[in-house]
C-alpha cells in the first residue's frame, strides 16, 4: 500500500520535476543561426495554431505549449527536414485543428466553394444592374 | 432604494416600449396619426429618460459599491478607484446589456424629438421599430439578466479587484463599439418604417445618414482602438489576428461602411432605394450577430464572459426573431419598392455600386470564415480558419476594390465616360506599376504585401485628385470628410503591408553587457532589475536603444508577476519614431543565466492605427457638413414658409 502510495506521489510529481529539469525547449524563444532556415520556420510557425490560445498561432504565444512546439519546429527544420512534412507530422498528433493552412477536404470545401459562389453572384449582380442600363 | 428605482424605471422603460410598437402598430393599420399612435414620439423620449435614469442609478450603486446588489459584490471592491468602479458598472455581463439598451433608448428619444422631415407615418412605425427591437433587450435585462438584483445578505466585500482589468482602454473600448452597434440599429428602425409605409425617399436617406455616420465612426475608434490593444498587450507584435470577437466588430463595420455610401446616393440621386433598406438590415443583422457572439459565450475568450447557456439561448432566439423578421419583412416588401433612378456604369453611382457589392462580399467571406467552425464544431470536426485563409480570400474583393476607390469620385453623376478622365488613369495605372516595381526591387518579399504598399500609395495620390480645379475655400465639409476618410485608408493600408513586408524580428538571448541588433537598432542590456508594485513583482530590463548608431535611448519593458489573481503578463516597450516602432518585451531567464529578449522593429506600423483615426476624423467631418447642410435646408424651408404666409396675408 505504501509503496503503491509512493508510486503515486512519484506519478504527480513527475511533471513538476519534469519541468524543473529538463532543457526547457531552447529554441522556443531563440531564431535558428541560418536566416533562410529561421524565415522557413517563421512561415511554417504561422499557419501553426495555438492549441491553449484563443485564436493565435504559435509565433506569438506565450502558452509554453507554443513554445515547445516552436522548439520542434525550428530544431526540424535546422535539421533539414520540409516544412510541410513536420505540419503533417504535428496534424497526426494534433488533428487537423492545429493547421491554420488552408487545406480543401471533405470538411473545408464550403470554405472556398461559397467565395467562388459569392464572386458568381457579384458578377451576376453587376452584369445585371449595368447591362440593362446600357 | 436606489437600485429598486432602477429595476421600476425599467420595467416602466419596457411599458413604453410596447406602447411604442402598438402606436405604430394602430398607425399603419388604421391609418390614424393621433390618438394611441400620437404617443409614440412622447413614449420614446420618456422611455429614454427613464433607461438613463435606470444607468445612473447601476453607476450610483457602484460609485457607494452597495455590497447588496450581486452585481456590484462580484464585479467591484471598495478599494478600487472611482473611474473603475464606474466603468466596473458596464464591464460586466448584465451592466454592459442595460448599457446598450439605454443607448438605444437616448437615440430612440433624440430622434423622437428633433426628426421631422419625415411623414408622421413613417416617425411612427421608426418609433414602433425601435421599441420592438428595445423590447427584446428589456425582456432580456428584466427575466434572465437582471442588474439590480439584491443578494439575501449583503456580502462583506466585492470580489472585483482583478487588475488587469484595470485599464482605461478596456474601460472605454466596448462602449464605444455599443455604439455604433446602436446607431445601426436606429439606421435599421429608419428602415424598417421607410419600408413599412412605402416611403424610401431622399428624405429618409438624410434622416438616417448622421446615424449611419456616426455608428461608423464609433466602430472605426472601436476596431482602431481594439487593434491597437491587442498589439501592444499580448507583447508579440501582432495587431490583427482575424479573431472571432475582432471580426465581430468588423463585420458591422463593412456593412456601415458600404451602407453609408449607398445612402449617399439615396440622398442625393434618389438612386439605389432597395439597395439601400438592403443593406440597412444587414448592418443591423450584423451588429446584433456581433452582440451575439461576444455576449452568448459561443466564443470562449476573455470578451465572452456569459457562459451561461440560457443566456446564449435567449440572446440566439432574440437574434433570430430580429434577423428574420427583418430579413422577412425585406422579402415581403424589397419587390413594392421602386429601384429609383437609373445611371450608367462609368458614373459616380456605377462605381459605388460596385465597391458596395465587393465590401458585401468581403462581409460574406469574413462571415463565412468566422462561423464556419463554429458550425463545423456542433458536428465535432474541429476546422481552424485564420489569418492564411482571411487573407487572401479577402484580397480577392479587396483589390478591385481599392482601385475603383481611386476612380469613383472622380467621375461624375449619372453618366460619365472614362475617356474624360483617361489622364488620370493613366496616372493611377502609373502609380501602381511604378509602385510594385519600386517596392520589389527594393525588398521583394511575397506579392500581397508588394501589391498593399503600391496600392496604397496610389490610393494616397489618388484620394486627392477629386480636389484639382476646384476652390477649397467653397469645398463642402462633406467633401472634405471623404477625401481625408480615402486618405486614412491609404495610410492605414500602406502601415499593414510594411508592417507585413518589412518587420524584422530578434529574439535575443543577452547577458547583461551584451547587445543585440534588430533592422536599424543597436539594444543594449544594460542592467536586470527586480522592481515591486502595488499586487504585482517584475523583472525589469534595462536597455539602451540606439537608431543606426545614434545616441542610446534607455528603456525597460518588464516582465510582470501578479499574485491575486496569479499571472504573468509582459510590460513591452514601444519605442516611436517618426517611421516605425521598436517592440521591445523582457522575457525568462535561461537555463545558462542569460535572459531571453524579443524585439521587433516594425516600419510604418503606426500608420495603421492613424490611418484608422483619419478615417474617422473624414467621418466626423461628413457628419459636420451633412448637419449643416440640413439645417440650412431647414431654415430655408422654413423661410419660404414664412414667406408664403406673408404672401397670402397681403
Amino acid at each position: 500500500m505504501r509503496g503503491l502510495l509512493a508510486l503515486l506521489l512519484a506519478a504527480m510529481a513527475m511533471p513538476i520535476v519534469a519541468q524543473g529539469n529538463a532543457p526547457p525547449a531552447p529554441y522556443a524563444y531563440r531564431q535558428l543561426d541560418d536566416p533562410a532556415k529561421e524565415a522557413a520556420a517563421q512561415e511554417l510557425m504561422e499557419t501553426l495554431r495555438c492549441l491553449k490560445c484563443q485564436s493565435q498561432s504559435i509565433a506569438d504565444s506565450d502558452a509554453p505549449m507554443a513554445g515547445d512546439m516552436r522548439h520542434q519546429v525550428r530544431i526540424r527544420i535546422a535539421a533539414g527536414e520540409n516544412p510541410e512534412d513536420i505540419r503533417s507530422w504535428l496534424m497526426q498528433r494534433y488533428g487537423d485543428y492545429v493547421s491554420y493552412a488552408p487545406v480543401v477536404s471533405a470538411s473545408t470545401w464550403p470554405l472556398y466553394a461559397l467565395p467562388v459562389v459569392f464572386l458568381l453572384i457579384v458578377g451576376a449582380i453587376l452584369l445585371r444592374r449595368f447591362r440593362r442600363r446600357a | 432604494m436606489i437600485a429598486e428605482l432602477g429595476h421600476a424605471a425599467l420595467w416602466l422603460a419596457a411599458a413604453l416600449a410596447l406602447l411604442q410598437l402598438v402606436g405604430g402598430a394602430l398607425a399603419l393599420r388604421e391609418g390614424e396619426a393621433d390618438g394611441i399612435a400620437g404617443l409614440a414620439r412622447p413614449a420614446a423620449i420618456l422611455q429614454g429618460g427613464l433607461a438613463g435614469f435606470a444607468f445612473f442609478a447601476l453607476l450610483y450603486v457602484f460609485a457607494v459599491t452597495d455590497l447588496s446588489v450581486k452585481l456590484v459584490a462580484a464585479n467591484s471592491h471598495s478599494l478600487k478607484p472611482l473611474i473603475f468602479k464606474l466603468s466596473g458598472a458596464w464591464g460586466n455581463h448584465e451592466g454592459s446589456m442595460l448599457l446598450w439598451v439605454t443607448v438605444m433608448a437616448l437615440a430612440g428619444g433624440l430622434i423622437a424629438a428633433v426628426e421631422r422631415r419625415l411623414p408622421e407615418k413613417t416617425m411612427q412605425a421608426t418609433l414602433a421599430a425601435q421599441g420592438f427591437v428595445a423590447l427584446g433587450f428589456y425582456a432580456f435585462l428584466l427575466l434572465s439578466s437582471n442588474p439590480f438584483e439584491r443578494l439575501p445578505e449583503p456580502a462583506m466585500e466585492g470580489l472585483g479587484l482583478n487588475p488587469l482589468l484595470q485599464d482605461i482602454g478596456l474601460a472605454l473600448h466596448p462602449p464605444t463599439l455599443y455604439f455604433g452597434y446602436v446607431g445601426l440599429s436606429v439606421a435599421f428602425s429608419f428602415a424598417v418604417g421607410a419600408m413599412l409605409t412605402r416611403s424610401v425617399t431622399p428624405d429618409f436617406a438624410r434622416a438616417m445618414r448622421p446615424w449611419v455616420l456616426g455608428a461608423w465612426v464609433f466602430l472605426t475608434l472601436g476596431i482602431t482602438a481594439g487593434s491597437y490593444w491587442a498589439y501592444y498587450e499580448l507583447g508579440w507584435g501582432g495587431w490583427w489576428f482575424w479573431d472571432p470577437v475582432e471580426n465581430a466588430s468588423l463585420m458591422p463595420w463593412l456593412a456601415a461602411t458600404a451602407l453609408l455610401h449607398s445612402v449617399s446616393v439615396l440622398a442625393s440621386r434618389d438612386a439605389l432605394r432597395v439597395w439601400t433598406i438592403m443593406l440597412g438590415v444587414v448592418a443591423f443583422s450584423m451588429s446584433m450577430l456581433g452582440t451575439f457572439l461576444v455576449r452568448s459565450g459561443v466564443l470562449t475568450s476573455v470578451h465572452a464572459f456569459a457562459v451561461d447557456p440560457e443566456r446564449g439561448s435567449f440572446i440566439l432566439a432574440l437574434l433570430a426573431v430580429y434577423i428574420g423578421g427583418a430579413l422577412l419583412l425585406f422579402a415581403l416588401r424589397a419587390s413594392s419598392i421602386s429601384e429609383g433612378e437609373r445611371f450608367a456604369v462609368a458614373s459616380r453611382e456605377g462605381a459605388l455600386v460596385f465597391n458596395n457589392v465587393m465590401l458585401s462580399a468581403i462581409l460574406a467571406v469574413v462571415l463565412l470564415g468566422t462561423l464556419y467552425p463554429l458550425l463545423t464544431e456542433a458536428f465535432d470536426v474541429r476546422v481552424s480558419v485564420g489569418p492564411p485563409y482571411f487573407n487572401p480570400v479577402s484580397a480577392i474583393f479587396t483589390i478591385p476594390m481599392l482601385l475603383v476607390m481611386a476612380v469613383g469620385p472622380l467621375l461624375r453623376w449619372r453618366g460619365d465616360s472614362f475617356a474624360r478622365i483617361s489622364k488620370e488613369l493613366a496616372l493611377i495605372a502609373a502609380l501602381v506599376i511604378a509602385g510594385l516595381i519600386f517596392f520589389a526591387l527594393f525588398e521583394g518579399g511575397a506579392l500581397l504585401p508588394l501589391l498593399g504598399l503600391a496600392l496604397a500609395v496610389m490610393l494616397a495620390v489618388a484620394s486627392f485628385l477629386p480636389l484639382r480645379g476646384r476652390n477649397l475655400k467653397r469645398l463642402p465639409i462633406a467633401v472634405w470628410g471623404m477625401v481625408v476618410a480615402h486618405f486614412g485608408i491609404a495610410v492605414a493600408l500602406f502601415g499593414m503591408a510594411s508592417e507585413s513586408a518589412f518587420s524584422t524580428e530578434r529574439l535575443a538571448a543577452l547577458e547583461v553587457g551584451q547587445s543585440a541588433t534588430v533592422g536599424p537598432w543597436e539594444v543594449e542590456l544594460a542592467s536586470v532589475q527586480p522592481v515591486a508594485g502595488p499586487n504585482w513583482t517584475a523583472i525589469e530590463g534595462r536597455m539602451l536603444a540606439s537608431y543606426k548608431g545614434g545616441e542610446g535611448q534607455p528603456i525597460a519593458p518588464q516582465s510582470r508577476n501578479f499574485w491575486a489573481p496569479a499571472q504573468q503578463t509582459t510590460e513591452s516597450v514601444l519605442l516611436t519614431r517618426w517611421n516605425g516602432q521598436l517592440y521591445a518585451v523582457m522575457g525568462n531567464e535561461a537555463n545558462d543565466g542569460r535572459w531571453q529578449l524579443r524585439l521587433w522593429w516594425k516600419p510604418f506600423v503606426t500608420f495603421i492605427w492613424y490611418g484608422g483615426m483619419l478615417v474617422a476624423l473624414g467621418g466626423v467631418l461628413a457628419i459636420i457638413g451633412r448637419v449643416q447642410q440640413d439645417l440650412k435646408r431647414r431654415s430655408i424651408r422654413r423661410k419660404g414658409a414664412v414667406r408664403r404666409a406673408d404672401m397670402e396675408t397681403v
